[in-house]
């Protein structure tokens, strides 16, 4: 039996045919006819956020913590430019969002009409593929597609952009299963003979390491199932980049923390001095590597990797995978298994001491301060408050970020929502209004500096609306703390522009929003004002005013060796010279 | 605290040094990339090699499968090994694309191009270029008392050699298709 209905009665079909629960959308004249729609049924929730911007962070939020794709729904015209930055976003972290925008009518194309612009040619070089749709028969097998593409293989944004006269039209609707989707079908399954070359070098290897990425959390949690288990049953070490925190748990025994430019100074040197690396789902992107050749000069390395252009992209590969993480990992594991579980005991101990000694560098470790807040401490506290609660984070993009990733913990997947590959100030707020709605109980505590934070703050207005909970922790230093640490380090102290000047009061803005405001700038009261963060059943927005020159350590920086790191604490520095390094 | 050193000659794009240590072994490879036949393909395909700053020497593209919706685009394109590897990679990748063949090293491959002449003079200039045009198999395809326009197709190398004598003959314009590669052998 064949459907007849409008364009816009098929884009909501569609859409609950995909599953979608919530659309992250902001109405205009181009897709009036989809909003009405959208209010005659209940199945799909709509959230109307403040800026499209915030209704795509808002869905990569969605995405990342629940792993399904985030749909996004805008007008034409400037609704559309206004997803640009988010759609970038989405592709450099890989994760699966659908928006779908209005356009001018297909007779109006190209004639400079009301709201007009080339939204499929500004957002091609962005999305993982794009449409625009010209008759309505097509558009519900376009959706399907769409969908499939976003969440298929490498996940990342798509867009579908629809003339308004093709939602009045009426048309065919396609039904999911017809649509055709076969096409585009990456490949999951890796060469078991590259995976047995992998386990062979496994089973003698003296210093591996294995080195997580957000392709394990994209994968899903059963993944990082697996990953859990390969490491307890070999023993070897694992550290993760920014995106993949969680996957492997911070409590486990064979943790590193975190690698990269911010990384510690055991999971950098582990990667150092490694004989093999073993990437799984990660793409050694130049926060990783620092000097290419420079990097990890003795290992031999093996990358998994659904997408076969991360792999020898920057670093040559001696066993590449091409294959989805679980799949792989599911295919180790068990050749693995099968040739006897073998490892080298002893190199792994000799391995395991040097690692020690590396930890024992205590490279997190911060100077006590006495009454001002330190952003490490407030991390710390955050993180011993907040420890066993069904809790998930966002972060904005600065130092309290990279602070976030170091001093609190990850048990598990999905529960770290940071933007990584493109760094977006104002990502945090709308990502936490996002996971919120998709984890309606749980805690959701945005991280921010109070320069991000600014970025979107439109978005406490959605929460609000929808009684979403968030958690705005603002560390505030009154300045653009990393580029100011980074005009200290490397431009001479000239400080451009790098200060937050007339910042609004905080507590008042809260309360304009209507929400709760708390401030504390003293650590004595610090615990007190979390708890009561904590305890209030609502959003709340603190401002925990912190030392304002900090800086994040450890940092390699820009270009630099994996051994040439910046410690903080003075007390370390003489080990990184007996260890070679350069710059202190 | 030193400031950040950029190397000397190191990418423009990065503080990295991103130098590839084969930097000076560029080769050419002709790519054949069948593609769906849609509105938006050549732009995406192109947008991949401007965005990522890879070398396109030639285009072609037509639609070669009306009822498969097919195009065929060949691109002669430049670059490191690792560069042409990950050219075919991100190609591989793309939704519209299905198949990528590197015809410079699945074999030996036959390359044409077809290009146009003009070439103006008089006297012994005009005898000299119908001379080399006969020479190198280009026909006559419009000619009035003091011009020629040739035609002629080949390899991209003799396109050039011919064009390089016919310079002082009084070629004003040339106009080329790019490369059309095919396989050698079924
Ligand atoms: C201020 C700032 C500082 C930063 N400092 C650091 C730092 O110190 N350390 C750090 O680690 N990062 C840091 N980052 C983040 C960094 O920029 C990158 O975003 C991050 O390192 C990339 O993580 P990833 O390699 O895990 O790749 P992702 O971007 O998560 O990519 C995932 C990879 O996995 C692959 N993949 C996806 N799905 C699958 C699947 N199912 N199966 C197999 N493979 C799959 C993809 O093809 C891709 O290659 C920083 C960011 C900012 C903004
Ligand atoms: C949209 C955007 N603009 C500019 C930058 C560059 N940038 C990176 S971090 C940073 C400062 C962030 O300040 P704040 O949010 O207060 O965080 P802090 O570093 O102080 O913790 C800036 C400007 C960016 N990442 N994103």
């Amino acid at each position: 039996m064949t459907r007849q209905m409008t364009g816009a009665k098929m884009v909501v079909q569609a859409l609950k045919d995909q599953g979608v629960e919530v659309v992250f959308g902001y109405p205009g004249g181009a897709v009036l006819p989809i909003y009405d729609e959208v209010f005659q049924q209940n199945d799909i929730r709509h959230i109307l956020v403040r800026h499209e911007q915030g209704a795509i962070h808002a869905a990569e939020g969605y995405a990342r913590s629940t792993g399904k794709p985030g749909v996004v729904l805008v007008t034409s015209g400037p609704g559309a430019t206004n997803v640009v930055t988010g759609i970038v976003d989405a592709l450099m972290d890989s994760i699966p969002i659908v928006v779908l925008s209005g356009q001018v009518p297909t007779f109006m194309i190209g004639s400079d009409a009301f709201q007009e612009g080339d939204t499929v040619g500004i957002t091609r070089p962005c999305t993982k593929m794009n449409w625009l749709v010209k008759e309505t028969d097509k558009l519900a097998e376009t959706i399907h597609q769409a969908f499939h593409v976003a969440t298929t293989g490498r996940p990342g944004p798509v867009l579908v952009d629809i003339p308004k006269d093709v939602q009045f039209a009426t048309g065919t609707y396609c039904e999911k299963p017809k649509a055709k989707t076969d096409h585009y079908a990456p490949r999951v399954k890796g060469d078991p003979e590259m995976i047995t070359k992998l386990v062979e070098l496994m089973e003698t290897a003296e210093r591996p390491v294995f080195y997580t990425g957000g392709g394990v959390i994209n994968s899903g949690p059963g993944a990082s199932h697996l990953l859990r288990e390969f490491a307890e049953a070999t023993g070897f070490p694992v550290t993760s980049t920014l995106m993949g925190l969680g996957a492997y748990p911070a409590s486990g025994k064979s943790w590193l923390g975190m690698l990269g430019m911010h990384g510690t100074y055991q999971a950098n040197w582990a990667m150092h001095d490694c004989d093999l690396m073993i990437n799984i789902g990660a793409r050694f992107d130049d926060r990783i590597t620092g000097r290419i050749n420079a990097f990890s000069p003795g290992s031999k390395k093996a990358h998994i990797d659904i997408d076969p252009s991360s792999i020898n992209k920057v670093i040559h590969t001696d066993v590449p995978i091409i294959g989805d993480v679980g799949h792989v990992l599911e295919d180790a594991l068990k050749i693995w298994k099968s040739r006897g579980r073998k490892v080298n005991r002893e190199a792994l101990a000799r391995w395991w001491k040097q690692i020690e000694e590396w930890k024992a560098v205590d490279c997190l470790a911060y100077k006590p301060s006495s009454g001002v807040i330190r952003p490490q401490h407030a991390l710390a506290r955050l993180e011993a408050l907040t420890k066993g609660m069904d809790r998930y984070i966002t972060t904005e993009v600065g130092q309290h970020q990279m602070w976030a990733a170091q001093y609190l913990g990850f048990e598990d997947p999905n529960r770290w929502m940071t933007s990584g590959g493109l760094g977006t100030m104002g990502y945090g707020l709308p990502a936490s209004v996002g996971v919120q709605i998709a984890h309606p109980d749980a805690l959701v505590i945005n991280v921010a500096g109070e320069a991000s934070w600014l970025m979107n703050m439109q978005e406490m207005g959605t929460a609000m609306q929808y009684r979403a909970p968030v958690k705005q922790f603002i560390l505030n230093n009154e300045r653009l703390g990393m580029v100011r640490q980074w005009q200290e380090l490397l431009h001479g102290e000239r400080y451009s522009s790098s200060w937050s000047e007339a910042l609004p009061d905080f507590v008042k803005l809260a309360e304009a929003f209507g929400c709760k405001g708390i401030r504390c700038d003293n650590e004595a009261d610090l615990d007190d004002a979390i708890r009561d963060m904590l305890a209030y059943d609502g959003p709340v927005i603190f401002d925990c005013l912190v030392e304002k020159h900090e800086n994040c350590f450890p940092m390699i920086p820009s270009g630099n060796a994996h051994n040439d790191m910046i410690l903080g604490d003075a007390k370390t520095q003489g080990v990184i010279g007996a260890s070679g390094a350069v710059l202190v | 605290m030193s400031p950040l050193q950029i190397k000397k000659g190191s990418s423009k794009h990065s503080a990295y040094d991103l130098r590839d240590p084969n930097a000076e072994l560029i080769e050419t490879h002709t790519l054949a990339v069948i593609v769906d036949n849609e509105s938006g393909v050549l732009a995406r395909v192109i947008g991949l090699f401007s965005a990522r700053g890879y070398n396109i020497d030639s285009l072609t593209v037509a639609e070669v499968d009306h009822l498969g919706h097919r195009s065929r685009i060949t691109v002669v394109t430049s670059g490191t090994p690792q560069v042409i590897t990950q050219i075919k990679a991100q190609l591989e990748r793309m939704v519209i694309v299905h198949e990528v063949h590197d015809l410079t090293v699945e074999g030996p491959s036959v390359q044409r191009e077809l290009a146009l002449f003009k070439v103006k003079g008089r006297g012994d200039a005009r005898i000299e270029a119908l001379r080399l045009a006969e020479i190198f198999r280009a026909n006559v395809v419009d000619s009035t008392l003091e011009s020629f326009v040739f035609e002629m197709t080949g390899t991209p190398e003799k396109v050039d050699a011919f064009a390089e004598l016919m310079r002082p003959l009084g070629l004003i314009e040339v106009a080329r298709t790019g490369v059309a590669a095919l396989a050698r052998g079924a």
